[in-house]
């Protein structure tokens, strides 16, 4: 951004406006600067998504030019793409930044897949598997790649919010958060968890990704990939752990994703977006919300989030 | 979409995305941001009208859009009709109560800007959130209903707004298909809303006619308000200038978030740049310390900057090694902040358990975090009828005017200045909560408007000068312990081996400066508040301080041993049992206390609180002044 604006803040009287990303750009540069006056043992959650990619880029030029003071924590399911593997290692490399990869010991025993386990898929891979991962390392603080315009509880929790001890979030008790007064303040065993992205939409996300090149998993971008169909949503055949039902057969599409999870919990959208700006054009012309794609907001009726949310699910 | 029902939106950019998207996302990335407020009461309309600037500029897609339709059957207000409050109103509890509960934001873009509106709850008890809201708003729209004209809950909206400094105002007359469009009922409303505001002292806001259900002067000028000649309300949000630009134009101010050192050739300030615009060269002023330096670097990741400003998040270097911490802001060296310790503020309390005058909170303003006594409200505000009502505490959503002291004198400016070095946030120091939010009007104690003068000869100067290092040797104890004799003893001890040392002593001190003072509670705070003071200004000299007062409470010997440097406090129990010091009875005191002549008489009727682990404990008993005051000696001087 700034690399655009320079030549035209110079011939501009003296002052100029921000622009709205480079106003979000510095609050969230703020948020993780905040947090790590303020916190005692800090981690990222990185989830591999454009949203990570964006909060690690944030966290990067916050500290720039000391690298994040803090490690990646990919929890993991075994279930994610292999292409996103592929891009967390490369990252974790390129930043300089200690990764720790945490898999849910229990899940893993009991071989809990998409496939067989529906709902409980999520929760021990995921909602378990942060809350053991975050007591195992004693993280107090940590930092998450969600956005209040993604899902209707999200616009209601605060850039820092507050954890019990359990991880429970409690949605009618939170903390005032008024200018950029962050309160981190906390009780041994709580915790917080902390938005740098709160206020950003999944277009700035796109347009800050073009304009800072920010690397990002490959299925972002359209690419013909072996597909089936079930229930309206186009899953892809990753690997060959993917169960097939009688009579089905993996059909070449040329597909894309908007949001990446699960292989087998992410659906797809036939494309031919292969670069940027022909991603960005297919979002504002598309007709559905984002999260769309994925099975996890289909439980529990309108409030499926809420739920998840209260018992730790990021 | 089901377009049947609904007004054609307007802010279709379609077109030039899918002919040229570079030169939309080019538009695009040059757009500003607002953020806005909406207050109104509990039908107003107000999430009615959030839901329809999100559909209108085409936030809302087709799936939620479908599940909008099917809510709004099975539990909307508006019968067959699309309720957009059900966009808006998040979580589980509140869609069945059918009313907002908190803040929540909503984001939107028009190929002006983007917005983010905070959406807060109108009524009472909510006041918190409304005030959350408000302080990161550019803007608010005060939501009216048309058949209902200005209420009660129109003045507290208005007044928090103004409070917490929202400069653009919109009056946004909601319903009026409800009042088939009539003129004079906008006009009445207009005329009453004006008498109202004008006493706050808000000279300007903009009134628009407008229906969030039907969408009448939402983006576009409606047909049936030909009366009206302003210009809609999405233009109005368009065009507004926002605070930035405001902020960018005053002098440079940042409090330091984090000290970058990534190794020894670098040292850069981090932080957010509050107020002006900063470029290498500059000369700086680092508050409270009140060193000078100058901007050598403006170091950002995607390379260094000729200029920053206000909103911007940037690591500054400097040209010179000066100490500069978190919490420290960082000025423009002609045109630096005030530092004090004394505050007039207003207050908004916002937790359950009521204000405690005298209470120790944490305050946490621009980046540092402080101690801090709040006193008995001055007054408090009646924020439906601006009326100042006498009150000896705060409860929950109770806004008040009183006096903060903190434990440090810090940089500052009032909240109408500069709202990020104005405006703080309480947290109790127990439960962590954040209790209230206030905001500074002016500092209390004038003379410290001279900020701290930097001086070329520091403490540690003076102190190699003298070739010692600098202590506070403080004696404690009852009246007739022997503390004065025993620091005599001291002193001539220290002189002897060629250190320079001041000795301050109780009785004497209370014939010059401290004369004023009687033997109160208040006032033994006070003797040794001051005493304390002088000697740190004595050892900041390099002196070694040897003091004897009774010095009877703990509370006042550690705040003494907090104003010096780690070590320097050495606390020396003078320790002889009350009967033994009432025997000797030296000066006669004991007697007269004992007869009722003397009040509030240390060990008779005001009690004395013995150190808990002092660095020396002297047993008067069991030592002479002689055997006591070698052993102190060979304390401070191995």
């Amino acid at each position: 951004m700034r690399k655009l604006h320079g030549k035209a803040a110079k011939n501009m009287a003296s002052v100029r406006q921000l622009t709205h990303l480079e106003r979000l750009e510095a609050e969230s540069i703020t948020i993780f600067r905040e947090v790590i006056a303020e916190a005692e043992r800090p981690v990222l959650l990185y989830s591999v998504g454009k949203d990570s990619a964006v909060l690690l880029h944030l966290a990067r030029k916050a500290f720039y030019p000391s690298p994040p003071p803090f490690p990646l924590l990919h929890v993991d399911t075994t279930w994610k793409f292999r292409a996103m593997y592929d891009l967390r290692d490369r990252m974790a490399q390129e930043s300089g930044m200690e990764l720790l990869v945490y898999q849910n010991p229990e899940a893993k025993e009991r071989g809990i897949n998409p496939f067989d386990h529906g709902a409980l898929h999520t929760d021990m891979w995921k909602t378990e598997g942060l809350k053991q991962a975050l007591d195992l390392y004693g993280f107090d603080a940590a930092f998450g790649g969600a956005r209040r315009d993604e899902e209707k509880s999200r616009a209601k929790e605060r850039i820092f919010s507050f954890r019990s001890a359990n991880h429970r979030w409690d949605p009618k008790n939170q903390r005032p958060e008024l200018w950029h007064l962050y309160n981190a303040r906390k009780n041994k065993g709580e915790s917080v968890r902390i938005f740098p992205i709160s206020n950003w939409t999944e277009l700035d996300i796109w347009q800050y990704i073009h304009l800072n090149n920010i690397p990002i998993v490959p299925l972002y971008f359209a690419e013909p990939r072996p597909t089936v169909e079930r229930d309206g949503m186009i899953l892809m055949v990753d690997d060959d752990r993917f169960p097939l039902q009688p009579g089905e057969e993996p059909v070449m599409r040329s597909i894309r994703f908007r949001t990446l999870g699960c292989y087998p919990l992410t659906g797809a959208v036939e494309s031919s977006a292969t670069t940027l700006p022909e991603v960005i054009q297919e979002t504002l012309l598309t007709t559905t919300s984002e999260r769309q794609g994925r099975a996890i907001d289909k439980d529990a009726g309108g409030a499926g989030m809420e739920k998840k949310k209260q018992e730790g699910y990021f | 979409m089901s377009e049947t029902s609904l007004n054609e939106p307007i802010y279709k950019t379609d077109a030039l995305i899918a002919e040229d998207i570079d030169a939309y996302l080019d538009v695009h990335q040059h757009k500003t941001m607002l953020r806005f407020i909406t207050c109104g009461s509990v039908d107003d309309g107000k999430s009615t009208l959030i839901g329809r600037l999100l559909y209108d500029s085409k936030m809302i897609f087709e799936d939620q859009l479908a599940a909008l339709e099917a809510d709004s059957k099975r539990v909307g207000t508006q019968g067959q009709e699309i309720d957009f409050a059900l966009l808006v109103d998040g979580l589980a509890a509140e869609r069945e109560q059918g009313i907002t509960i908190d803040v929540a934001y909503r984001f939107f873009a028009t190929e002006k800007r983007k917005f983010i509106v905070a959406d807060t709850p109108g009524h009472e008890q909510y006041t918190r959130n409304m005030v959350t809201g408000a302080s990161t708003a550019d803007l608010a729209v005060i939501l009216i209903d048309a058949r209902k004209g200005v209420l009660t809950q129109t003045r507290r909206h208005t007044y928090l707004c103004h409070l917490l400094g929202i400069k653009n105002i919109v009056l946004a007359v909601n319903k009026m298909d409800l009042v088939d469009y009539d003129q004079s009922i906008f006009n009445r409303i207009l005329m009453s809303y004006r008498a109202f505001a004008s006493e706050l002292g808000i000279t300007h806001f903009t009134a628009i006619p407008i229906s969030g259900f039907k969408g009448d002067n939402i983006t576009t000028l409606s047909e049936n308000t030909p009366w009206y000649h302003g210009v809609s309300l999405m233009e109005h949000l368009e065009t507004v200038e926002v605070a930035d630009s405001a902020a960018a134009q005053k002098p440079f101010r940042m409090a330091v978030q984090w000290v970058n050192r990534p190794n020894l050739d670098f040292r850069g300030f981090s932080g957010q740049i509050s107020s002006g615009v900063i470029r290498p060269g500059d000369a700086v002023r680092v508050l409270p310390s009140g060193k000078t330096s100058t901007v050598s670097r403006i170091v950002t990741m995607d390379g260094d900057l000729d200029e920053a400003l206000a909103g911007q998040s940037v690591t500054l270097c400097f040209a010179d090694e000066i100490d500069c911490s978190r919490g420290d802001v960082i000025t423009i060296a002609d045109d630096p902040v005030e530092c004090a310790d004394q505050f007039e503020a207003t207050l908004v309390w916002m937790d359950e358990a009521e204000m405690l005058p005298g209470r120790a909170y944490w305050l946490k303003i621009g980046t540092q975090t402080v101690s801090a006594t709040l006193s008995v409200p001055k007054y408090q505000v009646n924020v439906n009828s601006m009326e100042q009502l006498a009150a000896r505490t705060l409860d929950l959503n109770a806004i008040g005017v009183l006096t903060v002291t903190t434990d440090r004198h810090i940089p500052f400016t009032p909240y109408a200045d500069n709202h990020d070095l104005g405006g703080f946030i309480l947290i109790d120091k127990i439960s962590n909560a954040t209790v209230a939010a206030g905001m500074i009007r002016f500092s209390l104690r004038r003379a410290d408007n001279v900020h701290w003068q930097a001086t070329d000869i520091g403490r540690a100067h003076h102190a190699t000068l003298k070739n010692q290092k600098p202590a506070v040797l403080w004696l404690t104890g009852l009246s007739g312990a022997g503390k004065s004799t025993i620091a005599n003893k001291v002193e001539q001890r220290l002189a002897r081996m060629n250190r320079h040392t001041f000795l301050l002593d109780g009785d004497n001190v209370r014939h010059g400066l401290n004369k004023d003072l009687g033997f109160t509670d208040a006032d033994r705070v006070e003797n040794i508040r001051r005493v304390g003071e002088v000697a740190k200004l004595m050892t900041d000299a390099g002196l070694i301080v040897i003091t004897a007062f009774i010095s009877p409470f703990r509370a006042e010997r550690d705040m003494v041993r907090q104003m010096m440097q780690p070590g320097e406090f050495i606390e020396i129990h003078v320790n002889t049992p009350l009967d033994e010091a009432e025997k000797r009875d030296v000066k006669g005191l004991y007697k007269k206390a004992r007869s009722g002549q003397l009040k509030n008489f240390t060990g008779i009727d005001s009690p004395y609180e013995a150190p808990e682990s002092p660095e020396i404990h002297i047993d008067t008993t069991a030592l002479t002044a002689d055997e006591a005051a070698d052993a102190i000696v060979a304390h401070l001087i191995p």
